[in-house]
């Protein structure tokens, strides 16, 4: 890859770590039972990869970004959240 | 708490291993700093995985300082912005890793302090040299084994007691320091607040555990940094004008938990037999007694 350097490497696109995927990491792969979500959104505020997004009915996982720590899963109150193997 | 917190400031794709504890510790520091925030950071894992280039992680103007001076830019960061008249509303945020904070960078945090400057300085506490392949630090506890300490026949691990660099910070008399662990979001948040809030300068000591480093699964990373403040392991504080005498613990667990608990879930404290654990819960009472924490359930 050939990359062109600003003067004082000044890099302006700012949040541009998102061209890249990090969600090819995984190993296991978090499944929502959103039956059983309260909607606390622990699992949003301790996601290290900004990966858990709020909506109205709990909470989606982007699985682009998402390395499959488990902190969600085990975080969770109420076992909303399992980690099981990744499929590739 | 404001506005601001659906803002995602520090954005997915940086190459943190799995469960960093740095990554959530960064993300909720920027919801309340917000999008009106200058940022410096030095050498260390948060650098490496946020910045490559042509990449950044971050939404907010971001200045990479070398190793040791994270401090120093950002005081000078401070300075242009009052001369320019801009600083109004603008809140500048220094980072450094424990290496950076506790050990090289401290001369330079020392000065930022000293003179005044209006900053907040965010030291993310791994408790090693975790990006260049988890060496000791001033900020490594007793019984810590690292590959610069590592145990073995002869040796317990690191043979030193943590550094008390919070204590150290307050003693310079600055209006606002305080320790927060990425496990108690909404305590770190509002100490966030508070130290941007003041005039001058703020130091905010931040628990971020390392799965690598300490060798946990990577899922475990949010409950030992829990199990750290239950067990009195890391007690949570915040001290007004340096006033250390009259801290305010800000998270009293009703009963501590034995620090077992704690060591017995990260590899890098396996080797502690016994004795050694009975030492290091003989010196976590003691300091807990200080703190006013409760008795050991
Ligand atoms: C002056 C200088 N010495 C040494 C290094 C090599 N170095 C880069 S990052 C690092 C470790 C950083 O440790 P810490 O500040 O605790 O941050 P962490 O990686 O643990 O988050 C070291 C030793 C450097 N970049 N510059
Ligand atoms: S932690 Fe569990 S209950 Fe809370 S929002 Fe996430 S999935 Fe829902
Ligand atoms: S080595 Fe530790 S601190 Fe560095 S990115 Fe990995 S988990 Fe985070
Ligand atoms: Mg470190």
């Amino acid at each position: 890859m050939s990359v062109k350097i600003t003067i004082g490497a000044i890099n302006k696109k700012h949040g541009s770590s998102k061209e890249y995927k990090t969600g090819g990491w995984r190993t296991m792969c978090p499944e929502v039972d959103l039956e059983k979500c309260i909607s606390c959104y622990k699992c949003y505020d301790y996601c290290p990869d900004a990966a858990i997004k709020k909506t109205e009915d709990g909470i989606e996982i982007d699985l682009d970004y998402c390395k499959g720590c488990g902190i969600c899963g085990n975080e969770c109150p109420v076992k909303a959240i399992i980690m099981v193997k990744e499929e590739k | 708490m404001t506005e601001n917190e659906d803002l995602e400031l520090f954005s997915p794709g940086h190459r943190a291993c799995a469960g960093c504890g740095e990554g959530t510790a960064v993300r909720q520091i920027l919801k309340i700093a917000g999008p009106n925030t200058v940022a410096t950071i030095c050498t260390g894992c948060l650098e490496v995985v946020s910045t490559g280039y042509p990449e950044t992680a971050w939404e907010i103007p971001l200045i990479h300082a070398a190793f040791e001076n994270s401090a120093s830019v950002a005081s000078g960061v401070e300075v242009a912005l009052k001369e320019l008249g801009k600083k109004e509303g603008v809140n500048v945020l220094a980072f450094g890793g424990d290496g950076g904070t506790f050990d090289i960078g401290f001369q330079a945090l020392s000065g930022m302090m000293e003179r005044g400057h209006d900053v907040t300085y965010v030291c993310l506490d791994n408790e090693a040299y975790m990006n260049t392949g988890i060496q000791r630090c001033s900020s490594t506890p007793y019984g810590a084994s690292t590959t610069t300490s590592p145990s073995g026949k002869y040796s317990i691990g690191e043979s030193r007691q943590k550094k008390p660099i919070a204590a150290i910070c307050a003693a310079h008399g600055i209006p606002y320091t305080a320790t927060a662990s990425i496990s108690h979001i909404n305590d770190l948040k509002k100490k966030v607040k508070k130290a941007i809030e003041v005039d001058g300068p703020a130091f905010l000591h931040v628990f971020a555990p390392c799965p690598t480093g300490w060798r946990h699964g990577s899922d475990d990373t949010i409950e030992i940094a829990r199990l750290a403040v239950e067990t009195g392991v890391f007690v949570l504080w915040e001290a007004i004008d340096g006033d250390i005498c009259d801290l305010n613990v800000t998270v009293k667990p009703k009963k501590r938990k034995p620090v077992e608990e704690y060591l017995k879930r990260q590899r890098r404290f396996g080797h502690l037999k016994e004795d050694e654990i009975a030492k290091i819960q003989a010196e976590v009472d003691k300091k807990c007694d200080k703190y006013g924490l409760p008795e050991r359930g």
